[in-house]
């Protein structure tokens, strides 16, 4: 299976990454050679196979008791932060 | 004997005995860092400071009677592990500046056992590549060839521990690193159950695949390092409340009796033949001993490479999407607006297989996709897990080789990602159906005027990790292949 340049471009936009001109057909052939292996899939016989999301059978995702175990630490936390003020995240300008 | 190329386990006992100490031994090992760690390129980040004020206190422990079994031996972290106050990496630009606010579990409990840091070892981009070339910190070299490549992800963990640098180090293996740099560097790697150590605080790419475990230099090492790393942590929600048996205390279950199986999926066309027979003559080995050698089919097995190209890219570009240049990590400069903010502290922050990578599984789980892909993939997954379990009906062990082939070439695979993904053929199910796989030195193959390393891999079932670990260490009483140190670094 074969993906185009238009494809590719929107994958790279859903996943928020910017590409260069030089890359941009590079993914085009890696990603369609990946996709063209991912095919092979399509011949299993999977009718009535429950899909598997968790890899240990019966295991569920626990639940915690909903309390405060965490100290405050946003100023620590912050400090890997490009651009903070008055402990608040710095985006660009969202609303005009 | 040097003190670089004693085990964990004669290390720690020189410790208790009082033959040297622990700053002996950290300075002796940070010294062979300075001198030999640059020509490898194994460490990101190396923590001499931190290292020198662990060793004291583990020798004020071990004067005051309070040391544990591991008190006083230096070790070394993938650079996947956060750790409070120093620079946790992931090997990407995207976290070159990041200074983790924290420890991740697996470096709060070998710390807590006494252990000392020595330093964060170089991996492959948030650990997504299998020769440790995609790292951006530049290709991690092998010891036994330094024109080719440790394997990965965990190739600085694989490279520093065969060269003696440190005596173990910790990893993580989501489709096999652990297990395939062991394989090419001539160590024991274990890749223990799914769940079995908690995931807290270490850099998610897969979450249903991640598992942390150990690279060391004997099956005995990698028993006392995976019982100091495991069990039960409530701030993981996938770690599970099973007891941790004593991994070291159980090493002496013979191979008597063992029920030993190979696949013959296994052994196909795409192996090397140097491999297959150095795997075959560790079988004979084993049989000679008195296990019971049974060959079976896992007829699904040969669709785990598709299967983990859906699973793990879809899960990776959900966990990665938290890198958006705001909170922490790579921020471009002068952004227009938010969305420009987004793509190119992303663009610019991730290299070249973490974006395939993301792409992909941002395609797999797009709308009119995600059945098709997706759903497929997770029903392949469990045809995958069904084979071993049902294998594991007549069988304890499954016996491979860990990878098709020995270290290749530096660049040798870069420019074809599918040839790349290959590599762990025989490694991926074990994430895939959550089950426990160790990878043990067998023998050499010579390649190019080299002499390489091969590896093979037994895979258990789920929580069978004293099984695998015992059938190592009685192979390695019986062989002389582990204890094989790469020329130059003895």
């Amino acid at each position: 299976m074969s993906l185009t340049r238009t494809q590719v471009e929107g994958i790279a936009h859903l996943a928020r990454l910017e590409l260069t001109e030089a890359q941009i057909p590079v993914y085009v052939e890696s990603l369609s050679r990946i996709m063209a292996l991912v095919e092979q899939l399509s011949a299993a016989d999977t009718g009535g196979v429950e899909p598997m999301a968790h890899p240990l059978a019966g295991q569920a995702q626990r639940l915690r008791p909903d309390e405060a175990t965490e100290a405050d630490q946003r100023d620590k936390y912050q400090r890997n932060a490009a651009s903070v003020a008055a402990g608040l995240y710095l985006v660009p300008k969202v609303i005009e | 004997m040097s003190l670089h190329t004693l085990t964990v386990a004669e290390l720690a006992a020189g410790l208790r005995a009082r033959q040297f100490s622990s700053l002996d031994l950290t300075l002796h090992f940070l010294g062979r860092i300075e001198r030999l760690a640059p020509q490898l390129n194994a460490f990101v980040t190396v923590t001499a400071d931190r290292a020198l004020a662990d060793a004291r206190a583990a020798d004020a422990a071990l004067a005051a009677g309070s040391a544990g079994p591991l008190t006083g031996v230096p070790i070394a972290h993938k650079d996947i592990f956060c750790t409070d106050g120093i620079l946790t990496t992931c090997s990407s630009r995207m976290l070159a500046n990041f200074v983790a606010p924290y420890d991740a579990t697996v470096v709060d409990r070998w710390r807590t056992a006494g252990t000392v840091l020595l330093g964060k070892t170089n991996m492959d981009e948030f650990a997504m590549g299998s020769s440790n070339e995609t790292s951006f910190y530049g290709p991690v070299r092998n010891p036994w060839d330094l024109q080719r490549v440790p394997g990965g992800s965990s190739g600085g963990s694989a490279a520093a521990v065969a060269a003696c640098l440190a005596p173990a180090a910790s990893g993580t293996d989501t489709g096999g690193s652990i297990r395939q740099p062991a394989a090419l560097t001539n160590l024991t790697g274990i890749k223990p159950t799914y769940g079995r150590v908690s995931r807290y605080g270490m850099i998610a790419f897969a979450s249903s695949l991640d598992q942390a475990g150990v690279l060391a230099r004997s099956a005995e090492d990698a028993a006392l390092l995976l019982g100091a790393m495991s069990g039960h942590d409530p701030r993981d929600s996938t770690s599970v409340d099973v007891p941790v048996p004593d991994y070291a205390a159980e090493l002496g279950t013979p191979l008597r009796g063992l029920r030993v199986g190979i696949v013959k999926e296994f052994f196909d066309q795409g192996l090397d033949p140097q491999v297959a027979a150095c795997v075959h003559q560790a079988i004979e080995s084993m049989r000679r001993e008195g296990a019971i050698i049974k060959e079976l089919s896992l007829p699904s097995l040969p669709l785990s490479v598709p299967t983990y190209y859906v699973v793990a890219p879809a899960e990776c570009s959900s966990n990665l999407s938290r890198f958006d240049g705001v909170r922490f990590g790579h921020r471009c400069d002068q952004p227009r607006d938010l969305m420009d903010l987004y793509k190119r502290s992303r663009g610019e922050g991730f290299g070249a297989e973490v974006k395939r990578r993301i792409m992909t599984g941002t395609y797999v789980l797009s709308a009119g996709y995600y059945d098709a892909y997706y759903l497929k993939a997770q029903k392949v997954r469990a045809l995958i897990a069904a084979d071993f379990a049902r294998a594991f009906g007549e069988v304890d062990v499954v016996l491979s080789p860990t990878a098709p082939n020995v270290a290749f070439g530096l660049g040798s695979k870069t420019s074809d990602p599918i040839t790349m993904y290959l590599n762990d053929i025989y490694t991926i199910g074990a994430n895939l159906a959550g089950l426990p796989g160790i990878s043990i030195p067998c023998g050499f193959a010579e390649e190019g005027g080299s002499s390489l390393p091969v590896g093979l891999q037994l895979v258990g079932p789920h929580f069978s990790e004293s099984r695998l670990l015992s059938a190592a260490h009685q192979y390695q009483k019986l062989t002389d292949w582990h204890r094989r140190i790469a020329p130059g670094y003895e």
